[in-house]
């Protein structure tokens, strides 16, 4: 299925929770927030949480700022 | 805060509080602009500041997944993080940001927010600023809000419930330093939660002003990561809060126009 993860369309498996799909990208242990279709998904939600196609995922973290 | 109205004479050791918590340094940085993490890292240690600002955006996708993380450098446990919504020009930005932030951090609730009005000037957008403190408020956020130096609008933040007021001395990264000292001095005096300036401050000399005029602290970025040489100036930073808070405690004599020597007349032999 095809997603938008951080603005950029990507396909993933279909039944892919979002815990799989940070693990994919790398990220699975990193310190980051999610975001799909401008909803937070707690990390506490991670493992059962389902992607569904065409979803608009943002993953963000912390960076240097003012 | 106004020092002079509070009833019992301030001190020294009294700390900078804020929602509840103390803070022995009334200096805050942010993070941004640096060469690399191990000069944040230097710069913010050598500032002695306790509460750091940080950026949230989004993560690299497909990129070196070992690269060095910021919360690395200053972590959670030994600094206050403080997420802003700098690049936010709408409430609606500025919500969902700090509503990430608050993901991000576990559920650590301080913010700062800023609304920005216009690319140029990186002035305020008060009415947005406004429209996102009563959302983010009523959601249980504790915000610090960057403001322009107009004392009726610090007033209606406080109001609202921010726990801390942010004018800026003059525009964001611009070390123009403070533009205009008599309604900071102001907004200091209306103020029950502390007051802070935030953005515009150039050097050292500008940090002791903000707190000689009353400011509870100062919040700068550019001043420190911008200089020659970075480490440096945030001790010198660190030292002109010091002094400015110790001055303003010390009583400053008024302006004369005229000299009043300082050694005595009698006893010259001339």
């Amino acid at each position: 299925m095809q997603i938008v993860i951080n603005g950029t369309t990507r396909a993933v498996p279909d039944q892919t929770s979002a815990s799989e799909l940070l693990d994919t990208l790398g990220l699975g242990d990193k310190r980051l927030a999610l975001e799909v279709n401008c909803e937070i998904v707690p990390r506490s939600r991670f493992d059962h949480y389902m992607i569904r196609p065409g979803d608009r995922v943002e993953i963000v973290h912390a960076i240097g700022g003012g | 805060m106004s020092t002079v109205m509070q009833s019992q004479p301030a001190t020294l050791a009294d700390p900078l509080v804020i929602a509840g918590i103390s803070y022995r340094s009334r200096l805050l940085v942010g993070t941004g602009k640096y060469r690399d993490l191990a000069e944040t890292q230097a710069a913010t240690e050598a500032s002695g500041a306790e509460i750091v600002t940080v950026a949230i955006r989004r993560t690299n996708i497909g990129q070196n997944p070992n690269e060095p993380n910021l919360l690395d450098v200053l972590p959670p446990e030994k600094y206050t993080l403080l997420p802003n919504t700098a690049g936010c020009y709408t409430a609606e930005d500025a919500v969902r940001t700090c509503r990430l932030a608050r993901e991000l951090l576990d559920g650590h609730d301080l913010v700062k927010l800023e609304v920005l009005g216009d690319e140029k000037t990186l002035f305020p957008d008060i009415q947005q600023t406004l429209v996102a403190a009563e959302t983010l408020v009523k959601d249980g956020f504790r915000i610090m809000v960057y403001t322009n130096d107009d004392p009726i609008v610090a007033k209606r933040f406080e109001e609202m419930g921010c726990v801390a007021v942010m004018p800026l001395a003059a525009p964001i990264g611009s070390g123009l330093g403070i533009r205009n000292p008599y309604n900071i001095m102001t907004i200091v005096e209306n103020a029950g939660v502390p007051i802070l300036v935030d953005a515009g401050v150039g050097t050292a000399s500008d940090a002791a002003l903000a707190m000689e005029l009353g400011c509870d602290g100062v919040l700068m970025n550019t001043a420190i990561a911008g200089a020659k040489n970075p480490v440096l100036m945030a001790s010198a930073m660190k030292k002109a809060i010091e002094a400015g808070r110790e001055a303003l405690l010390a009583g400053r004599i008024p302006r004369k126009r005229f000299a009043s020597a300082s050694s005595p007349l009698e006893g010259t032999f001339f």
